[in-house]
């Protein structure tokens, strides 16, 4: 395999991991801790939208995030044609 | 059945089951022995994952936590839990492709140095002791409860079972009991907290029930709180009624969460115990997806967890406000709607010491409120013997201020006193008591805390195993000078792992009878060193080619000196709160240690010379899955 193909996979790689790891830092830090009062203003049944955050929907986020990255890697990887 | 016999008949099972599976896939080489043979579907690899990494804190401790602090114990569920996410994207995948048995094994062939891996086997093992010290202490606490044998006579029974099967086994004895340990210890929290849903909320699945309506009223001391009322917001009411706070307002500031929270997250990324499970999948595909998976059973008990908080401490004051003490644990007290309020848990907790009750105003009944009930020490009652009370409570010799304020006036004047005790762990083990739930259910709760307590303990004893036999003999003392390899056979160091496996079960034991009077406090310090350590050190190792052996060196000595410093200061030798850097807390501190740990690596490595061509060449090679193959020695 040449150098071009690794690079080029592991920009690519790496982007896919930004983009996650920004949604991950939004729906912990940012809904669950820093805008957590902000957010609490807002109601669904009987949740805090902030509190749900941070008790519930940030642990959600979380298993789905890691399950869309092995998806998303998996066609990275054919793209490349590296896959195992 | 009688309870005591029905919580014999399901440990006994519970431990047989356990030992056959030991029986059943013994290890036959070190390979078997360190990754399970490197062959573990990734659902199963999850699975026990999720055994492994949910201790004695998470089953027993966290749900009382969580209750205690309210709003802000969201840092624990979402740093326990958000850590996986790292794992699975940063380290998980290439350490699989490295193709090694343990963390210092990569430390040390990554930055081509035995002191890199020396500083990464002490590590390893003290992160991991300080751990499993505790987790042995929890298996005497289950068995001293729940099987009124002695504390220590626990511990040496809990010494016996890890000691069949993690030393028989080795990483395939353990994994496969993990699968079986993490389905009696989901069974052992679902069940109980669908029973409370149902009674608090009359909806099935806890985490619904957490945001629904209570079907009963209550009173909370100072007003009514009336059925059809959100859970939550009844919780609110009577929290700040009583004096807490709101249940769902933080209150300990935006800071201090933030770096607890980061510091529980990278600790998560960076315990070696939880690492070495991704070197047992057979591929780099598997290992992220098993990561997936350990998260999903994960999540199952982590989304129960805040619910089950909820349902207690409403439970709590509707059961406790202003009962009657002798009625109440003689189980002759009722509720407002005129069910049963039988207290009698109240009574054997009492026995046992976790829980206190102080008449302060001399009224012969219970309330609950903000406050210690009892001066001196962390608000602990010191009992007086066996003394008893005119209402039949056990005394202490705590000094307490009484005072004649009846709970007319306290009501009319919208303040309470606090009577009472609770000791946090009571809101896991006592929930089913305390909700009136049937004995079998409370005969689970300890074959699950014990599931919980024996399966993490399992996974550390094995990683500190490792670590001797492994790294530091076969890697490093026994190395051979001249071909580079270790001059022990594999069955040679097989012995040897076994050999300090039985050591290290030994020391566990005895640190669990032992305990060094800071169990409380490891979990800071295991998160925080592993925060600091060993999660900037393999990112670097993966990430940036050009991180040489001095940049690495520098800074896990860097963050383990300050991390390991600042608690050792603040936590044991008395360090004033006043002076914490920044106002952050020991338990955050991690944060702080891995920021520096970065920032000298990458500063150090700037001004050495670049690692040589075939490190850079091996850091090509891990960043591609193709060819990963299985897990070998050398």
């Amino acid at each position: 395999m040449n150098q071009e193909v690794a690079d080029a996979y592991w920009k690519e790689n790496i982007s896919a991991i930004m983009k996650l790891l920004a949604v991950w830092f939004i729906v912990s830090y940012g809904c669950g801790i820093i805008f957590i009062d902000e957010l609490n203003t807002i109601e669904f049944g009987g949740f805090k939208l902030g509190f749900w955050f941070a008790q519930q929907g940030a642990i959600y986020t979380f298993v789905i995030l890691i399950f869309v990255y092995a998806k998303w890697m998996e066609k990275i990887e054919e793209k490349y044609d590296i896959h195992e | 059945m009688e309870l005591q016999s029905l919580i014999y008949l399901f440990v006994g099972l519970s431990f047989t089951l356990y030992i056959a599976i030991a029986i059943w896939s013994r290890a036959g080489s070190t390979k078997d022995f360190y990754v399970a043979g490197g062959g573990v579907h990734p659902v199963l690899n999850g699975m026990a994952t999720g055994a492994d990494w949910m201790s004695a804190a998470s089953f027993i401790s966290l749900a009382g936590i969580v209750s205690l602090k309210g709003s802000d114990g969201g840092a624990y569920l979402m740093g326990w839990t958000g850590g996986y996410v790292l794992l699975a994207m940063l380290l998980a995948p290439y350490l699989r492709k490295f193709g090694k048995f343990t963390v210092p094994d990569f430390v040390g062939d990554r930055y081509y140095s035995d002191i890199a891996r020396t500083v990464a086997v002490i590590c390893v093992i003290f992160i991991s002791f300080t751990y499993v010290a505790g987790q042995m202490r929890g298996v005497g606490i289950v068995f001293s409860r729940f099987l009124q044998v002695d504390v220590n006579t626990g511990v040496l029974i809990g010494m016996g079972i890890v000691f069949i099967y993690a030393v028989l086994g080795g990483m395939k004895g353990i994994t496969y009991t993990q699968v079986a340990q993490y389905c009696v210890m989901i069974f052992a929290f679902t069940v109980p907290a669908i029973f409370l849903s149902l009674q608090v909320t009359d909806k099935f699945l806890p985490q619904i029930g957490f945001g629904s309506t209570i079907p009963f009223q209550f009173d909370d001391g100072i007003r009514m709180i009336e059925s059809g009322t959100y859970l939550l917001h009844a919780l609110d009411q009577s929290m700040t009624d009583l004096g807490f706070g709101a249940y769902t307002v933080s209150h300990g500031g935006t800071w201090n969460v933030f770096m607890l929270t980061t510091a529980l997250m990278l600790g998560t990324a960076g315990l070696p115990h939880v690492i070495v499970r991704f070197f047992t999948t057979p591929t780099v595909k598997g290992a992220r997806i098993s990561a997936g998976w350990a998260l999903v059973f994960i999540a199952i008990l982590y989304t129960q967890i805040p619910a089950v908080a909820a349902f207690a401490r409403i439970n709590l004051i509707k059961n406790l406000q202003n009962v009657e003490y002798t009625k109440f644990v003689n189980g002759e007290a009722v509720h407002l709607d005129g069910t049963k309020n039988d207290g009698r848990w109240f009574k054997t907790w009492e026995n046992s010491g976790l829980i206190g009750w102080a008449d302060r105003n001399n009224d012969g009944k219970i309330q609950v409120a903000a406050g210690k009930a009892f001066e001196g020490p962390k608000g602990k009652p010191i009992y007086d013997g066996e003394k008893r009370g005119p209402n039949g409570e056990r005394l202490t010799k705590n000094p307490m201020p009484s005072h004649n304020v009846s709970a007319q006036e306290m009501r009319a004047k919208g303040q309470m006193v606090n009577e009472v005790y609770l000791d946090r762990d009571i809101i896991v083990l006592a929930n089913p008591e305390i909700a009136g739930l049937p004995n079998w259910v409370i005969a689970i709760i300890a074959a699950g805390g014990l599931a919980a307590a024996l399966s993490t303990a399992a996974g550390l004893l094995l990683v500190i195993s490792t670590s001797i036999s492994h790294d530091l003999l076969g890697n490093m003392l026994m190395k051979d000078p001249v071909t580079g390899k270790s001059r022990l056979s594999d069955k040679a160091e097989l012995m040897w792992a076994r050999a300090a496996a039985i050591v290290a079960i030994c020391v566990a034991g005895y640190l669990g009878i032992n305990p060094p009077g800071f169990v409380a406090q490891v979990v800071a310090f295991a998160f925080g060193l592993a925060a600091a350590s060993f999660f900037p050190a393999i990112v670097l190792g993966i990430f940036y080619k050009r991180m040489n052996k001095e940049g690495a060196i520098a800074g896990m000595l860097t963050g383990l000196i300050f991390t390991f410093s600042y608690i050792v200061y603040f936590v044991f030798l008395g360090g004033d709160k006043a002076d914490y850097l920044w106002g952050i807390a020991p338990t955050g501190i991690g944060t702080i240690g891995m920021i520096l740990h970065f920032i000298v690596a990458i500063v150090v490595s700037k001004f050495t010379p670049p690692p040589p061509q075939e490190i850079q060449d091996l850091v090509e090679r891990i960043r591609i899955p193709r060819g990963a193959g299985s897990a070998h020695a050398h």
